[in-house]
């Protein structure tokens, strides 16, 4: 990077293109078709899969092919304040980007009129929490045997003043708001393909230092796969065995 | 058959690279690599490529045989449950008896058991028959719900492990590939110590050598000890 800004070391002493300590765990929910667990550091994030079955109203069904819902939420007590329970504007958009991301990758054109419910809870959040949430989201339904085309990974990455970072934890994500201020840049990067699947700003940027950011994003992704793999690999020789 | 290294394969990973693979359920061709489109059991055999659910929902299969309820009454069939996406259709003409179409809630009504066969899968939904031996409407008996990855342990290699439910406790007992089992005897306490022996095996279905310990809970349950000697159960289904 050209100039150095003021930010120069970070709280928890990672590197910037740390991601934080990530764990995975499928089959949390016994009673579900699919289900999984995802954090980093704090933030942890749990998806639940259930389809696909009949959907209801019925005027919502597409004759030509299953569709996926999304719902998040966090919890009450998952961050400092209480969120009051329930739907709100927030929880409800970041529920419609996760189905926007995801249906790139599902494929339910095999069960019409149906629906594939997914459910994203957020326990315990320290920013990041739909980049968490997607890559649970991503697990629950490769574990409930949904046709996919591929995996998903997701990545907060952003900018701390002049410093690109990768993983921002509340404290770079809404607490610093000295010289630039913070820009949080969620992406969502396809297995396979390598295609981009979600891109949100929050914040200001320069083109050439988004460019960076996502490839800064690809590179973390690549290490977000292999944890989001092994989960499923171990889950799966524990099943058949 | 030729017994294949099992490999556990992620949506997106590529199972084999080679234009003389034909991929099969589960997995789709790019270029020249076959990639798995699901998460499960890569099965290669002849260069043909599957991958086996390991985990999910239930996928009816032709053949399979389920446990439903009766959820709607039609003009010419009767809509069946089975927890799968969509409801199976048993047409009038795939019951073993004539049936007025008048009066067909005679036969079969609303909340009734069943156990029928799967006759066709179709993305729109799945036909069923119960025109064979064993199938038919459900009187008497308990329903179990275990989950549809457990069954294939609760039935053992070649109906193994139902053989021995059956023989020690003289319940006859039905398994749907659905996860639904059906559980019959002379009494309740038949009934309930074979309730108790499908839930043993559906806890336990990770482990290895099933059949050792299923014998010794027979035992130790007190039942009579006329167990058959079936086939060692080391690997699995």
């Amino acid at each position: 990077m050209a100039e150095k800004g003021i930010y120069t070391k970070r709280e928890d002493g990672r590197a910037f293109t740390d991601v934080r300590p990530m764990t995975a765990k499928v089959g949390i929910v016994p009673s579900a078709d699919g289900s999984a667990s995802f954090s980093t550091g704090k933030t942890k994030a749990i998806a639940v899969v259930r389809g696909p079955r009949t959907l209801h109203p019925q005027h919502m069904q597409n004759a030509q092919t299953g569709i996926l819902r999304v719902s998040y939420g966090m919890m009450p007590f998952s961050c400092g304040d209480r969120i009051r329970p329930g739907p709100n504007r927030r929880s409800e958009e970041i529920g419609k980007v996760t189905e926007w991301a995801l249906s790139s990758v599902v494929d339910l054109s095999g069960f019409p009129n149906t629906v594939v419910d997914v459910f994203v809870q957020i326990p315990q959040a320290d920013a990041g929490t739909r980049v968490a949430g997607i890559n649970a989201a991503a697990l629950a339904l490769a574990h409930a045997g949904i046709p996919m085309k591929e995996m998903v990974s997701a990545i907060g990455v952003g900018k701390i003043d002049k410093t690109l970072v990768v993983d921002l934890d509340k404290f770079e994500d809404s607490e610093f708001h000295d010289a630039e201020g913070s820009t949080d840049i969620p992406i969502v990067l396809t297995s396979r393909t390598k295609e981009i699947a979600l891109l949100q700003l929050d914040g200001k940027i320069s083109v050439q230092e988004f460019k960076d950011v996502i490839e800064l994003g690809k590179v973390a992704c690549d290490d977000i796969l292999k944890v989001q793999m092994d989960a499923l690999k171990n889950a799966g020789g524990k099943d058949n065995e | 058959m030729v017994k294949e290294k099992r490999q556990i394969v992620v949506p997106g990973e590529t199972i084999v690279s080679g234009n003389e693979f034909l991929p099969g359920d589960g997995a789709y061709r790019d270029g020249e690599e076959v990639v798995a489109n699901r998460y499960g059991i890569a099965n290669i055999f002849e260069k043909h490529v599957r991958v086996v659910p390991v985990s999910g929902a239930y996928y009816p299969v032709r053949g399979n045989t389920i446990i439903g309820t009766i959820v709607d009454i039609t003009f010419n069939g009767w809509l069946i449950d089975f927890g799968g996406a969509q409801n199976a259709f048993l047409p009038v003409a795939e019951v073993p008896r004539y049936v007025n179409k008048n009066e067909m809630a005679e036969f079969l009504n609303f909340g009734e058991t069943v156990i029928v066969k799967v006759w066709d899968v179709k993305s729109r939904g799945v036909d069923v028959s119960m025109k064979m031996r064993g199938y038919g409407k459900v009187e008497g008996g308990m329903i179990l719900s275990v989950g549809s990855n457990q069954v294939p342990r609760i039935i053992g290699r070649e109906g193994s492990m139902v053989k021995l439910i059956k023989s020690a406790t003289g319940c006859d007992v039905t398994v749907g590939q659905n996860g639904k089992v059906w559980i019959a005897g002379k009494s309740t306490d038949d009934e309930v110590n074979a309730k108790k022996i499908v839930e043993f095996i559906a806890d336990n279905v990770l482990v290895s050598g099933l059949t050792e310990s299923v014998e010794g809970l027979i035992k130790e349950m007190g039942l009579k000890g006329d167990v058959e000697v079936v086939a060692e159960d080391t690997d699995k289904e």
